[in-house]
């Protein structure tokens, strides 16, 4: 591929924007690129080149309309340009829109790695109790009332004794 | 105390040691956390940016690990000073830049570091020699974990550990090696493919200073990329996994190298060790790749008695701001080039040129039946 500008030399520099709606794409050799002044990154949205290009889009969409968030302030418009989000609430507000942009950037969307300790005592209480709901259902569809009792009483000990953490 | 009373001696440092230190230069793991309710530290007000540092200060240096070590406020050092923990890897670039409302807090030996108010609340990483990605890693996850008890993190359970930075989110860790290679650099830009394959696996491939710097002196940084949707371990194993297979290729190319093309390699050995050794200028890049040379000689027992840590310890001294520390009025760049090799020369003066061992085919290298 040649550089549109001078059409001589190897076009090593390939940029996308999205112009009025247009996507528009450029390709450019190294020197030409500078002389556009297309090797600076302040005149480009920043997302784009941390996050790859087509990053701010994709987050402008994932916002949904959504441009503020409910608990900084961040906007939007501060994340196409610094790649940097405002505070952990921005997570929720703007979150529908990230999911596409953790897609292509990690393996997953989803965490698997380590949990503070404080939270993996809450996630093992709750699990607990579900699976005792559950039991408990079992035990009253099939007439085991003694077991049923017991299984509420347990319970009952865990939502009570539990509680704090479970709200923590 | 004095920052530069507290580090540890250019010499001293250099002397640390690890398994397969010969390529792996030193090995990282970095942990990224912020706190709930509290903005990141690029978007917080200024008020709320130490108020958060005060609140993180306060929980590092209760840590048991931190006792006997150095915590300040950035804004109460100079810009060398900075320089010079950059030069360590104490700090990144990009926090040397922050002045009021951040702060560092260094370990005892200088293995522990904590940034505060970086990019996000708390950077935090285990600094070792050599080979020891999982001891880093065990490292740095006790001390999160000690931190979590008085911290309160700001987590998801989906999205793991909430992060400035869209490409630190879930485990916020980043893993790293530091890597010396001259031999796939010297073997024809073996190095190239190199960093192909390590590309394709997901994984980053960086400068002495990381992101966006150039590899001097041979010197490469591999680290994962990928923080979201695999464990921490899986990462410090395939990272483990790659920084071997990579340190076996290296090792290959220089048997290759001795074997098919002794002549370049030892030339470039004594090209490096004349220039070094009576050069009266020379500037940091130019010092970084010769002393590469000059390692790789030291590891192929050309220098018969000479010790890495020479060339490790010339490596630190002779980066700009290590340099201007000697000397009390600022150095212009030209300066500096002289002082640099005005230093080398001196280190150097000791270390006898570079022996030529026998080369393969030529009839010195039978060894006498005697």
């Amino acid at each position: 591929m040649v550089c549109m500008i001078c059409k001589q030399n190897e076009a090593k520099v390939h940029l996308t924007q999205m112009i009025e709606g247009k996507i528009k794409k450029v390709d450019l050799c190294e020197e030409c690129s500078k002389a556009k002044g297309f090797d600076d990154p302040t005149g480009f949205n920043l997302a784009d080149l941390l996050l790859g290009l087509g990053a701010s889009q994709e987050v402008a969409q994932a916002a949904g309309g959504e441009t503020k968030c409910s608990v900084c302030g961040f906007t939007q418009a501060a994340f196409k340009k610094s790649g940097r989000l405002g505070c952990a609430g921005c997570y929720t507000c703007f979150g529908e829109g990230l999911e596409g942009l953790l897609k292509t950037m990690h393996k997953g969307t989803r965490h698997l790695g380590k949990v503070p300790q404080s939270l993996r005592q809450g996630r093992a209480a709750q699990e607990r109790i579900a699976l005792l709901q559950k039991q408990l259902a079992q035990a009253i569809h099939t007439e085991n009332f003694e077991e049923a009792a017991r299984l509420r009483d347990e319970l009952k000990a865990l939502k009570e004794g539990g509680g704090g953490v479970l709200t923590a | 105390m004095n920052l530069h009373e507290f580090l540890t001696p250019p010499a001293q440092n250099a002397k640390r040691s690890g398994p397969a230190d010969k390529t792996v230069m030193s090995s990282r793991v970095r942990l990224a956390r912020n706190l709930k309710n509290f903005a990141f530290p690029g978007w917080a007000k200024k008020p709320e940016r130490i108020k958060a540092l005060e609140t993180v200060q306060k929980a590092v240096s209760a840590l048991p690990e931190m006792a006997g070590g150095y915590a300040d406020s950035l804004d109460h050092l100079s810009a060398l000073d900075k320089q010079v923990l950059v030069e360590r890897h104490l700090i990144s670039r990009e926090h040397a830049a922050n002045g009021v409302g951040s702060g560092l807090a260094l370990s005892q030996d200088e293995s522990l570091s904590v940034m505060i108010n970086e990019e996000d609340h708390l950077r935090m990483q285990s600094l070792q020699p050599g080979l020891q990605l999982r001891q880093a890693w065990a490292a740095i996850d006790a001390v999160d974990t000690a931190l979590e008890q008085r911290l309160e993190y700001a987590f998801s359970p989906e999205l793991g550990y909430l992060t400035a930075c869209p490409t630190n989110l879930g485990t916020g860790i980043r893993v790293s090696a530091m890597l010396h290679l001259p031999a796939l650099v010297l073997a024809e830009q073996q190095i190239n493919q190199i960093i192909q394959a390590v590309n394709k696996l997901g994984l980053a491939v960086r400068g002495l200073y990381g992101e966006g710097t150039e590899a001097l002196g041979n010197v490469f940084q591999v680290s994962n990329q990928m923080t979201l949707g695999e464990a921490e371990g899986d990462i410090v194993e395939r990272l483990s996994k790659v920084v071997a297979q990579i340190i076996e290729h290296e090792d290959n190319a220089r048997g290759t190298l001795l074997e098919k093309k002794p002549k370049v390699v030892f030339n470039h050995i004594g090209r490096a060790y004349g220039i070094l050794a009576n050069a009266h200028s020379i500037s940091s890049k130019e010092a970084m790749n010769l002393l590469s040379l000059l390692r790789l000689g030291i590891d192929l027992e050309l220098f018969p008695g000479a010790h890495r840590a020479l060339v490790d310890e010339l490596f630190l001294v002779t980066q700009p701001a290590h340099l201007q520390l000697g000397y009390t009025e600022k150095l212009s760049a030209e300066e500096r080039d002289v002082y640099r090799a005005d230093m080398i020369r001196e280190r150097l003066r000791t270390l006898s040129r570079p022996i030529t061992p026998p080369t393969p085919g030529s009839a010195l290298d039978k060894p006498d039946p005697a």
